[in-house]
C-alpha cells in the first residue's frame, strides 16, 4: 500500500478518477501459507507471495475455464458423445496453474493422461480440446488421439502408459542441457506412478547427470482404486528421490504452487541437477469416467475438500477479502466462462469427424506418400506424412 | 453381498420361469374345451357376455383376451388345437439353457480352481477391492481374503517377476495385467523368466504361470490401449498362448490354463466379456477343461474356411448367417489356442472346402493369419487350394480415436463378406 500511494505522489499531474483506478490495479497482496516440508534442502521457497490483481483475475479466469471445461467433459460423456477413456481433472486446477505461472511458455512439460488441464493452461483452446473428446477433425490431434493423447508446442502429451512419461521428461530435461537454452523441463506423475520402476531409473540418470528436469508427484491420495497406503511403502513421495533433493507443497492453494515452481525452475536453472516436488491434491472424480469414485472413499470426504480446500473458492474468498476484486466481477467472469464453454462444446458437436482419407495419415514424418494394407489384401489405402 | 441371477439358478436345477409355465397350462386348458363335445359349458364360458351394464372404467380383462395373446406369443391358431398332440407340442415351454457371461465364466473358472488347489492364488492392480477393473475378479477378495487376492502397486515389472518368482517355488499363480498393452511393461519377465526357463534348466525348473487379462481393441481407447499380442507371445517357445471367444472357451481354456504346469497367455477381449452365451451342463461342471492346441469347427461349410479367434469369430458367424442365404456355406474354425496352433484341424477343413480365409483383429505384418498362410503352404492342404489364401486383418495403423476411423481399422462384417466373394470368384 506503501508503494502505491508513494507512487501516486509523484504523478502531480494525473485525474482524481484516474488515481483510484491505478491504486485499484496496484494493489497487492502478501499471502502467508504454510512452510513446504524439505528433503535434502537447506532452504524452500519464499513464505510470502506478491499476488498482482491482474494476476490473481488472470489464475482465476484459467481455473474457473478448466473446472468448467471438465465438467462439460463430464457431461458429454453422459451422453456418450464422448467415449473410450476421459480423466478429468477438476479439484487439481491449483497445480496446473500454479506450475504455468511458475515456468516459461519455452520450458517443457508432460504429464501422464489426466492431461486435460495441461494441455489448456500449454496454449491450447478449449475448442479444439472439446473436439479432440469427442473425436472431431477440429480436435488439436485431429481426433486420432483422444482425451489422452493431445499436444501442443513444448507439451509432449498426453500419455497412457503410466509412468511411462517420466524417462520422456528426463529426455527433454537432457536435451535442454544438450543445447544449452537454460529451460527447464517439468515432469509430472501420479501418487500411482510413483510406484514404476522407470521413475527410479530416471531419478538415477537425471542426479548422475545433472539433468534440468523438475519431477512434480500430483499425490491425489488414490492410484485408480487404490489408496497410497496400500500401494507405497513409503508415502512421502517428496523423499522418494533418495538423493534428489525434495518438497513437499499444498497443491491446492495456487500461490503456494507458483513460488514453489519457480524455486524448483530456479534450483534446475543453476545448474544443481533435478528436483523432487511432491504436490498435494485432490480430484473430485473417480479415477476416469467408468469409476463411480465412491468405492475407495467416501463422499463425506470429498465433501469435505470441497467446501474447505477447493482452490478456484480458496482464491475468490481471498481476492474478495483482499478488496482485489468485486463479487459482481468475478460473477461477470464466471458468465463469460460459462458462454465459451457452452460455444466450445457447441463446436466440438457439430464439427464433422475426421474424413476417412485421414485414416493412414501421419505413420511417419517427413516421409514420401507410401501404401498402407487395408483390412483384406485388395484394399490399399494412402498414407502421407 | 453374493449376487447370483434367477436365470442361473433356473438354469441350474431346469426349472422354467414361471410366467411361461402358466401360459402352457392357460393353453393346454384352452385346448382341452376346445376338443369337447358342442355345447360344452366350458365352450359357452368362453364366448359369454356378462348380463347388465358395464362398470366405469377399463373393459375387465377376460380368458379369450389373454388367451389371444398367449397364442400369438407362442404361434399358434386357434384351429391347431384339434390336433391334441401336436398342440401340446407347440405349447410347451422348455426351460432355458444357462445364459453366461464371458466375465461370469471367467470369475467362475478362478473361483471354482482357487477353491480346487491351495496353490492357486491371483494378483494384479485392481483385482481385490476394487473386485477387478472390469470386474472379472468380483467377489474374490471378498471369498478368498488378503492372502490369495493380492492388490498389487503399479508396477508391471515387479510384480510379474513376483509373480513368476512364485511359481518357480511350487505356487501356481495368476498374473492379471489389467490390458496386455501393459504387458509390454514386463514382457521380459514373461519371456526371459516364464518361457525360457524351463528349457535352460534342462527340465529342472518348471513356471506353472498365468498371465491374464484383455487384449485387443476395445471401444475409443486409443493407440497406446488398442494392440493385440496375439502374434507378440505366439513367437515364442515355451509359452502357451490361449484366445477364447465365447464364455464356454473361457471357462474351459483358463481352467486348462491354470492346471497347466508351464507358463500360460490367456488373451481375453474386453468387448467380450458383457456378451452371454448358452454354457452345455457339461460347461458348468467344475471339472470342464478345453484341451490347450485344439480349435473347434464352430460352423460346418463346403465352400470356404474362415478361421478366426477371440472376437472375430463372432464376426465370421455373422458374415457366414448372411452369405448363407445366398447359398454359400462357410465353415468357421475357432482357433481358441494361438500356441501350439491346430494346423491339423484348419488343413482338414481345407481339404473339403479349397478355400481358406484367416480373420484377426491385429496387425497383418508378422501376425497370426501370417503363420496360418505359411503353415498351410508348408503342409498338404496346399494343393487342395483354389487359390491363395486371405488374411482379414485390422489396418496397418496405430488404432485412431476418432469413432469413424477406429471402426474402419478393424475388420467388419462386411470385410469378411468381400474377401469370401473375391476368392470364391464372385
Amino acid at each position: 500500500m506503501l508503494i502505491a500511494c508513494s507512487a501516486i505522489y509523484c504523478l502531480k499531474n494525473v485525474r482524481s478518477a484516474d488515481v483510484i483506478s491505478i491504486v485499484f490495479n496496484l494493489l497487492l497482496c502478501t499471502h502467508p501459507f504454510k512452510k513446504c516440508e524439505l528433503h535434502r534442502l537447506d532452504q524452500g521457497p519464499p513464505t510470502q507471495a506478491l499476488l498482482t490483481r491482474e494476476q490473481g483475475l488472470k489464475y482465476y479466469r484459467t481455473m474457473q475455464t478448466m473446472r468448467r471445461m471438465e465438467l462439460k467433459a463430464d457431461q458429454l460423456y453422459k451422453q456418450k458423445i464422448i467415449r473410450g477413456f476421459c480423466h478429468l481433472y477438476d479439484g487439481q486446477e491449483a497445480c496446473a496453474v500454479g506450475i504455468e505461472a511458475g515456468i516459461n511458455p519455452s520450458d517443457h512439460l508432460i504429464t501422464a493422461y489426466r492431461a486435460h488441464g495441461y494441455t489448456y493452461t500449454r496454449g491450447v483452446s478449449v475448442k479444439e480440446i472439446l473436439a479432440e473428446l469427442t473425436g472431431r477433425r477440429g480436435g488439436v490431434a485431429k481426433g486420432k488421439g483422444g482425451s489422452m493423447h493431445m499436444y501442443a508446442k513444448h507439451f509432449y502429451g498426453g500419455n497412457g502408459i503410466v509412468g511411462a512419461q517420466v524417462p520422456l521428461g528426463a529426455g527433454l530435461a537432457l536435451a535442454c542441457q544438450y543445447k544449452g537454452n537454460n529451460e527447464v523441463c517439468v515432469t509430472l506423475y501420479g501418487d500411482g506412478a510413483a510406484n514404476q520402476g522407470q521413475i527410479f531409473e530416471s531419478f538415477n540418470m537425471a542426479a548422475l547427470w545433472k539433468l534440468p528436469c523438475i519431477f512434480i508427484c500430483e499425490n491425489n491420495k488414490y492410484g485408480m482404486g487404490t489408496s497410497v497406503e496400500r500401494a507405497s511403502a513409503s508415502t512421502d513421495y517428496f523423499k522418494r528421490g533418495d538423493f534428489i533433493p525434495g518438497l513437499k507443497v499444498d497443491g491446492m492453494d495456487v500461490l503456494t504452487v507458483r513460488e514453489a515452481t519457480k524455486f524448483a525452475a530456479d534450483y534446475c536453472r543453476s545448474g544443481k541437477g533435478p528436483i523432487l516436488m511432491e504436490l498435494e491434491t485432490y480430484r473430485y472424480h473417480g479415477h476416469s469416467m467408468s469409476d463411480p469414485g465412491v468405492s475407495y472413499r467416501t463422499r463425506e470426504e470429498i465433501q469435505e475438500v470441497r467446501s474447505k480446500s477447493d482452490p478456484i473458492s480458496m482464491l475468490k474468498d481471498r481476492m474478495i477479502s483482499n478488496n482485489m476484486a468485486s463479487l459482481e466481477e468475478i460473477k461477470e467472469i464466471d458468465v463469460e466462462i460459462r458462454k465459451e464453454i457452452e460455444e466450445a462444446a457447441q463446436f466440438a458437436t457439430s464439427d464433422p469427424e475426421p474424413p476417412l482419407e485421414e485414416l493412414c495419415n501421419h505413420i511417419f514424418y517427413n516421409e514420401p506418400p507410401m501404401e498402407v494394407r487395408g483390412t483384406n489384401p485388395w484394399s490399399k489405402l494412402k498414407s502421407i506424412s | 453381498m453374493d449376487k447370483i441371477r434367477n436365470e442361473q439358478i433356473r438354469g441350474t436345477v431346469k426349472v422354467e420361469q414361471f410366467g411361461d409355465k402358466a401360459r402352457e397350462a392357460r393353453l393346454r386348458w384352452f385346448g382341452r374345451v376346445l376338443r369337447r363335445n358342442r355345447g360344452y359349458i366350458g365352450q359357452r364360458m368362453l364366448e359369454m357376455e356378462l348380463p347388465g351394464r358395464r362398470r366405469r372404467g377399463r373393459p375387465q380383462r377376460r380368458f379369450m383376451d389373454v388367451v389371444k395373446v398367449d397364442m400369438e406369443m407362442v404361434g399358434v391358431k386357434v384351429e391347431e388345437a384339434v390336433d391334441r398332440a401336436r398342440w401340446r407340442q407347440m405349447i410347451h415351454c422348455d426351460f432355458q439353457l444357462l445364459q453366461v457371461t464371458v466375465r461370469d465364466a471367467l470369475n467362475q473358472a478362478m473361483d471354482e480352481e482357487l477353491e480346487r488347489d491351495e496353490r492357486v492364488f491371483l494378483l494384479g492392480e485392481e483385482v481385490a477391492q476394487y473386485d477387478g477393473a472390469y470386474k472379472v475378479s468380483r467377489g474374490l477378495w471378498k471369498k478368498y481374503g488378503d492372502k490369495r487376492i493380492i492388490d498389487t502397486p503399479i508396477s508391471e515389472m515387479g510384480f510379474a517377476g513376483i509373480a513368476v518368482g512364485a511359481a518357480m517355488a511350487g505356487l501356481r499363480p495368476i498374473c492379471e495385467f489389467m490390458t496386455f498393452n501393459f504387458s509390454m511393461q514386463a514382457i521380459d519377465q514373461v519371456i526371459n523368466s516364464a518361457a525360457k526357463t524351463c528349457y535352460m534348466s534342462a527340465g529342472l525348473q518348471a513356471v506353472p504361470i498365468v498371465f491374464r487379462g484383455p487384449n485387443g481393441a476395445s471401444a475409443g481407447v486409443a493407440a497406446q490401449h488398442s494392440q493385440c499380442f496375439a502374434a507378440w507371445y505366439g513367437h515364442c517357445p515355451g509359452l502357451k498362448v490361449v484366445s477364447p471367444w465365447n464364455s464356454e472357451d473361457a471357462r474351459g481354456l483358463l481352467k486348462s490354463a491354470i492346471r497347466d504346469d508351464n507358463p500360460v497367455v490367456v488373451l481375453e477381449n474386453e468387448l467380450m466379456y458383457g456378451v452371454a452365451f448358452e454354457v452345455s451342463e457339461q460347461g458348468l461342471s467344475k471339472d470342464f477343461t478345453i484341451p490347450i492346441g485344439k480349435a473347434k469347427v464352430e460352423r460346418p461349410g463346403n465352400h470356404v474356411t474362415l478361421v478366426s479367434h477371440s472376437r472375430m469369430v463372432g464376426h465370421c458367424l455373422d458374415a457366414a448367417a448372411v452369405l448363407a442365404k445366398e447359398g454359400i456355406e462357410c465353415e468357421v474354425i475357432n482357433l481358441r489356442t494361438i500356441r501350439p496352433l491346430d494346423v491339423e484341424t484348419i488343413e482338414a477343413s481345407v481339404v473339403k472346402t479349397n478355400h481358406l480365409i484367416t480373420v484377426e483383429g491385429g496387425w497383418p505384418q508378422f501376425g497370426v493369419g501370417a503363420e496360418i498362410c505359411a503353415r498351410i503352404m508348408e503342409g498338404p492342404a496346399f494343393n487342395y487350394l483354389d487359390a491363395p489364401v486371405i488374411r482379414v486383418t485390422g489396418v496397418d495403423i496405430p488404432m485412431p480415436y476418432a469413432k469413424i476411423l477406429e471402426d474402419n481399422s478393424t475388420p467388419q462384417i462386411k470385410d469378411i463378406i468381400f474377401s469370401v466373394k473375391k476368392t470364391l470368384n464372385m
